[in-house]
């Protein structure tokens, strides 16, 4: 137990099956395989962005900008699709991740070549990225019927008895296991947010790696533009508004350090995986509207306690060993 | 030459205030929610409408980016300094706004609201775009016309403390017993947001399993609401209807996965609002009892609190749905 509580992740994992069996308690029809895997699903978009947070996050910069850059991706894939409904699916997403890649670019050229502190330069994109939705759009909706069957049938067709939507969550999920242990991209995350001085002399531009994990971040925002607006038929400037924090509680849930350096692919997946079963199962086991904000939030701050206390003993054992050789 | 100077300069004096007496335009401003809501886009295009009947009325459009009564509040603070002649505003808050807008009173602009109402104290009139009773009685009715032998049917509000969506779930639990072997089984909050009225929904369907219909009174809901049944398979065993917008429920009035919903015209709302605020800056006085002009909608006759109503909320089903769609 001792060594199980230890592992950040494997603690995590016990607190999501504990969750889930208390929400069994009451409401059992909450663990069939069949709800469990539209859980799944209903979380696939926030593990997406949880996972391009999270290389931000790892780089000691923040990006609030996500939820804004998914708004505007999504609204113009929505106007490209409802303009030319002929367009191939696939190339519409492509435009859509283009674009997020674009938005997060900017923010990236903005922390790196102006210096400007990341929560500073994104909370002002943020706004920008929404006001630009807001005048591409003129205020007006793209709904159901302006969009193309097939642009919406992608993400709910069935692959093995999975939506689209829960393959592509898990393909991203195995690109960002590649990516962050097996590139010199990935290190370089861990190495710029653990010690930025240090990563200078081993050769890693700081400012560099900041910017490749902005456009990381643009890019998977971008994608899941298109999944939200497809998923719920609906584009308007308002969506997804306030998305950002949850993407980040997700990643602080995770066990991701807001100080950088660390974190895991493992971390973001569960961290939002948690969220998920909280924000579906509240909807079910009958609880007061006005409490349900208030435990959503509690949750998050006891899993953050619970994080920070293992984060310190860790950092502590990584010191006694550093004295040893030292010693 | 002293005399023609004297005459010149008159002359000219006279002139400017001629020009500034047929100028002065009268700014009425039209704050909503927030803007970018295809509802309140709509109210604009009527508030523009009686601005052009009218001739000498530039109609301010504005509001706040997102819903939220801090929003409203700077935008207020701005008409004030921009000293407009009326703010008619459609509030995020019942009583937030009150000190902004009393301070507009003070400075003699008109305040009144519409749609969703300040307190008393913050306002002259206010203007409800139906009255509640029959919003109430409209949304249960939708979904009764639809179950003749009864059922169980659903709520899936806005937020909780939402000021409009509460009143009208209160009279329509009033009239409830009217309908016989109709059940609410029980209401939900999706905040207005889409992807948390999308779960509230999945949430009612499987909590719920004999749900025959979810009444959603908000915008936003309506059209989640709609989705979700739909993704679920489960068009023609739960109907969605309540309030929606014709241009955003087309689609899913075509799906079949709401047979009938109902909305006043807001496209009347703004023009009414306008038309109320510019009586008012005429010299007409809001008090109980009184008669307001709304130009093409008649009159509106307050009650002792200062209401009044526009017009019953009109029903949109598949006859008509397409046609309206075109226009809001």
């Amino acid at each position: 137990m001792k060594l199980l509580l230890k592992n950040r992740e494997m603690l995590l994992v016990v607190a999501i099956v504990a969750l889930v069996a208390l929400i069994a308690l009451r409401f059992p029809p909450f663990v069939t395989p069949g709800n469990l895997a539209n859980v799944y699903n209903d979380t696939s978009i926030l593990i997406i962005l949880a996972l391009g947070q999270m290389a931000v996050i790892l780089t000691r910069c923040i990006d609030l900008s996500m939820a804004a850059n998914l708004a505007l991706s999504g609204m113009v894939a929505a106007m490209i699709n409802a303009a030319m409904p002929g367009l191939p699916i696939p190339l519409v997403i492509l435009i859509a991740m283009a674009l997020g890649a674009l938005l997060g670019s900017i923010n990236g050229l903005l922390v790196w070549k102006l210096d400007i502190p990341p929560i500073v330069v994104t909370l002002g994109t943020l706004t920008i990225y929404r006001g630009l939705i807001f005048l591409l759009s003129g205020g007006a909706w793209i709904n159901a019927h302006q969009m193309s069957d097939a642009f919406k049938a992608l993400p709910r067709a069935a692959v093995l008895g999975f939506p689209l939507l829960s393959w592509l969550s898990l393909v991203i999920i195995g690109i960002m296991v590649v990516v962050m242990r097996r590139t010199p991209l990935g290190r370089a995350f861990f190495a710029v947010g653990g010690n930025p001085h240090a990563a200078v002399y081993t050769g890693i531009d700081v400012g560099r790696t900041r910017f490749f994990a902005y456009c990381l971040s643009g890019t998977l925002a971008g994608l899941s533009g298109y999944l939200w607006v497809s998923r719920y038929a609906v584009a308007y400037v308002d969506i997804a508004a306030g998305f950002e924090l949850d993407i980040i509680a997700a990643c602080v849930i995770g066990g991701i350090s807001i100080a950088g350096g660390i974190g895991s692919v493992g971390g973001a997946l569960l961290g939002a995986l948690f969220l998920g079963v909280i924000k579906n199962a509240l909807p079910v086991i009958n609880i007061s509207p006005f409490a349900q904000m208030a435990i959503s939030g509690m949750v998050i701050i006891i899993a953050v306690a619970v994080n920070a206390r293992a984060e310190k003993r860790k950092g502590r054992v990584i010191l006694r060993k550093a004295e040893a050789v030292h010693g | 030459m002293k005399i023609l100077k004297t005459l010149l300069v008159t002359a000219a004096v006279s002139v400017a205030m001629m020009a500034t007496a047929q100028a002065e335009t009268k700014k009425i401003a039209l704050v909503v929610k927030a803007l970018g809501i295809g509802f309140f886009e709509a109210a604009n295009k009527g508030a523009q409408e009686a601005a052009k009947e009218l001739g000498d009325v530039e109609v301010i459009y504005t509001g706040p980016t997102t819903t939220t009564a801090e929003g409203q509040i700077e935008v207020i603070n701005s008409l004030i300094a921009q000293k407009v002649d009326a703010i008619a505003v459609s509030a995020n808050d019942t009583n937030a706004l009150v000190p902004a807008l009393k301070k507009a009173m003070d400075r003699g602009i008109k305040v009144i609201s519409w749609d969703s109402g300040v307190a008393p104290e913050g306002r002259s009139m206010h203007l409800n775009p139906s009255s509640n009773p029959l919003i109430g009685n409209m949304i249960i009715k939708l979904a009764a016309d639809n179950l003749p032998e009864g059922g169980d049917v659903a709520v899936l509000s806005a937020t909780a403390t939402s000021t409009n969506q509460n009143v009208w779930i209160e009279e329509m639990t009033k009239v409830l017993p009217n309908y016989k072997g109709i059940n609410v089984v029980a209401t939900v909050y999706g905040d207005d947001l889409a992807d948390k009225s999308y779960r509230e929904t999945q949430g009612l369907i499987q909590s719920h399993p004999n749900l025959k219909a979810i009444i959603a009174p908000t915008s936003v809901g309506i059209v989640a609401a709609a989705q979700a049944v739909t993704d679920a398979g489960k068009i023609g065993q739960i109907n969605v209807t309540g309030l929606g917008l014709p241009s955003e429920m087309a689609g899913h009035v075509k799906s079949g996965a709401s047979k009938s919903f109902a909305i006043w015209n807001p496209i009347d709302l703004g023009y009414s609002a306008t038309m109320i605020a510019y009586d008012l800056i005429g010299g007409a006085e809001a008090k109980p009892g009184a008669e307001l002009k709304m130009g093409r909608m008649g009159t509106v006759k307050l009650d002792d609190k200062n209401e009044g109503a526009m017009a019953d909320p009109f029903v949109y089903d598949a006859s008509n749905v397409e046609e309206f769609a075109k226009i809001f």
